[in-house]
């Protein structure tokens, strides 16, 4: 063997030191993928085996009854139809909500950084401003509102909301993405006889696609995963998920059912971690798009 | 009759002006080129015509017409841009009939509009693809296209051929000077910074500098008799020779005296009343400028010597300063020769040294 000539690629080397890299980012990984591994072996286990403490153990017998008792007849309180009523209504609040924020805020960011409408910028200011105030604050007013106006503790009171406290987040998310995209194509438009609503539905909103799967993954696991709006303006028949699952870990009667909390607990984080995996590639093109024109 | 009158516009940015009263008139069938460094307001003034814009005093007519407060579509106008800003979402043909569709032209209509631009322009293969399947060129032309089928009275240019590499640049630039000679009657303004375009396409052209009109005239009188120092320095290249000195009298009547350097003005046609003392620029072209052995400037030592093939510029400096010899492409000198220069008087401009006018 000759020494070798540099030419073409240059040979990988495996040094110690990229050997203990690579070691402490599989034990952080690991570390860190502890409570699922503990979540997951506990929700298929029986109370049985989960008494004996072994939390690391992988199940013995295992069984998939906590879940469906999760899914169908743990108890909430004095109900006990397990946590799927709380996923419909989840899911019935997250649909309206979704749609018309993402519309809102897109239709927003599009009058804001196309039309230039007079004090644009002021009112961008006080929107932007709405989403820094903790939203404690604005809970008891709100109340008061929609109950003189009737529609508190209503599907419409939850949706309303929701689209609400999402306006500055997604009107600033696409204010900034069509900013990006050339004003010459808004002034072709505009020669062509575009007018507000057909630039907007025929040349702005194609162009959307990477941004609104951006808009579409924040504003699900915000949705979903809220707990407080739920459990305030939703009303006893629309609690969400969030506020069942709550209820079920915290109303247990003797022996605690850490098979069915588990399992109740995963059931409730499925819809976002589903929407991470499906758009993640999605994602990242959404937020490198900012960079290539169209 | 004009097709497009801009009278008294004034535009402003929020608490900026950019034009304080700026007037152009442009014939029918005229094909009007602003040219100007960026920033001094072509591209402002262009988009006021489309209507982008609002002015805030003054008014706009097309066609006789005062479209001053119409809406962009309503100007019977089309437009081209730099960055072609075709819709992304959708193929050439969409592209072409979008506005079409927006004004509710009937379809068999808008297929034969579509289908005649297409075969002008050459693109009828490429109506089915979409934009991010065209090069920049064949972006360009269905931009063009798209402005085409729009039968529009007047076409607003805004820098189109700026994104295309030199090549195609020049294929461009003959393209558009072809439409424009076989649409006849079409109206055409053209912002560029480009020189070569505005000298190549021009009828007229309208040199502007800081928000105003330096100069309006043919190339021919752009070039040849620039109206001021700033329009003699930013056409023409190489660049303009420019000579500071006085105006003196002599026996032969008056002459232009920078140290050494003598010229006589006797047939310098003036067009203001010069008098003897006045300090002044030359302004003598490359090509006005000659390497001759019965020169009238001697003493001058070439500098550095720039073989462009066609011609060979030669850098030559004397005590005064350096100037800048066109001459043809196969001359060669060394630099470090003595040569002697001979000008043609015929040929210079002469601008005042305290106003830059010409003289």
């Amino acid at each position: 063997m000759s020494a070798a000539v540099p030419q073409g690629r240059r040979p990988g080397r495996l040094t110690v030191g990229r050997i203990g890299v690579y070691a402490f980012l599989v034990t952080a990984a690991l570390f860190f993928l502890l409570p699922l591994w503990i979540m997951v072996v506990t929700s298929l286990k029986p109370m049985e085996e989960i008494r004996l403490g072994n939390i690391l153990a992988l199940p013995a017998a295992m069984t998939i009854e906590a879940w469906s008792k999760a899914w169908s007849s743990a108890c909430t309180g004095l109900e006990c139809n397990g946590i799927s009523v709380g996923f419909w209504n989840s899911v019935r609040i997250l649909i309206p909500s979704l749609i018309l924020s993402i519309m809102a805020g897109a239709i927003n960011g599009y009058a804001l950084s196309f039309w230039r409408v007079k004090g644009a910028n002021v009112m961008f200011g006080i929107l932007l401003l709405g989403a820094f105030i903790p939203y404690q604050v604005f809970l008891y007013p709100l109340v008061r509102i929609f109950s003189l106006t009737g529609i508190y503790n209503s599907l419409t009171c939850i949706v309303l909301v929701h689209v609400i406290f999402g306006l500055p987040t997604m009107t600033l998310l696409f204010r900034n993405y069509y900013a990006g995209l050339p004003i010459e194509l808004f002034k072709a438009a505009r020669i062509d006889g575009g007018g507000f609503w057909s630039i907007f539905f025929r040349v702005i909103l194609p162009m959307s696609t990477p941004i609104v799967v951006v808009a579409t993954i924040l504003q699900v696991t915000g949705i979903w995963n809220d707990f407080i709006f739920g459990l305030t303006f939703a009303g006893r028949e629309n609690l969400p998920m969030t506020v069942q699952l709550n209820n079920i870990v915290n109303s247990t009667q003797g022996e605690r059912a850490y098979n069915v909390d588990m399992a109740a607990t995963m059931l409730a984080a499925l819809i976002p971690l589903v929407v991470y995996f499906v758009s993640g590639r999605w994602f990242v093109r959404g937020i490198a798009a900012g960079a290539v024109k169209g | 009759m004009s097709t497009v009158s801009v009278r008294d516009v004034t535009v402003a940015f929020e608490a900026v002006q950019v034009f304080d009263g700026l007037s152009l008139d442009i014939q029918e069938g005229e094909f009007i080129v602003l040219l100007g460094p960026s920033g001094c307001g072509k591209s402002t003034l262009l988009n006021a015509i489309a209507g982008l814009l609002d002015v805030a005093e003054g008014q706009i007519w097309i066609n006789g017409k005062n479209v001053t407060w119409e809406e962009p579509k309503d100007r019977g106008i089309a437009m081209v841009f730099q960055s072609y800003a075709l819709y992304p979402r959708m193929n050439v043909r969409e592209n072409m009939s979008f506005g079409l569709k927006m004004a509710k032209t009937p379809k068999p209509e808008i297929e034969k509009r579509v289908t005649r631009a297409a075969e002008l322009l050459q693109i009828t293969p490429l109506l089915d693809r979409r934009p991010d399947q065209l090069s920049g060129g064949q972006r360009q032309r269905v931009a063009i296209g798209r402005a085409l089928v729009r039968d529009a009275a007047v076409f607003l240019f805004d820098e189109p051929l700026s994104n295309l590499d030199a090549k195609l640049r020049n294929e461009l630039r003959v393209e558009i000077k072809r439409l424009h000679a076989r649409l006849g009657k079409t109206t055409m303004v053209y912002v560029t910074h480009d020189q070569i375009e505005a000298m190549t396409l021009a009828d007229r052209i309208v040199v502007m500098k800081e928000q105003k009109i330096q100069q309006i005239g043919t190339p021919d009188e752009i070039y040849h008799r620039p109206a001021n120092l700033f329009v003699a320095g930013f056409v023409g290249s190489p660049q303009m020779n420019f000579i500071k000195g006085r105006l003196e009298n002599t026996g032969e009547g008056l002459s232009f005296l920078a140290g050494d350097r003598r010229l006589s003005l006797s047939g310098y046609p003036f067009i203001t009343a010069p008098s003897a003392g006045q300090d002044v620029v030359l302004g003598v072209r490359p090509e006005h400028l000659e390497i001759a052995s019965t020169g009238i400037w001697p003493g001058f030592t070439v500098d550095i010597v720039e073989p462009m093939g066609a011609d060979t510029v030669i850098w030559c400096s004397d005590a005064v300063g350096s100037v800048q010899v066109r001459t043809s492409g196969s001359r060669r000198a060394t630099p470090g020769e003595s040569v002697t220069l001979h000008v043609d008087p015929t040929q210079v401009s002469l601008f005042a040294a305290d106003s830059g006018e010409r003289l």
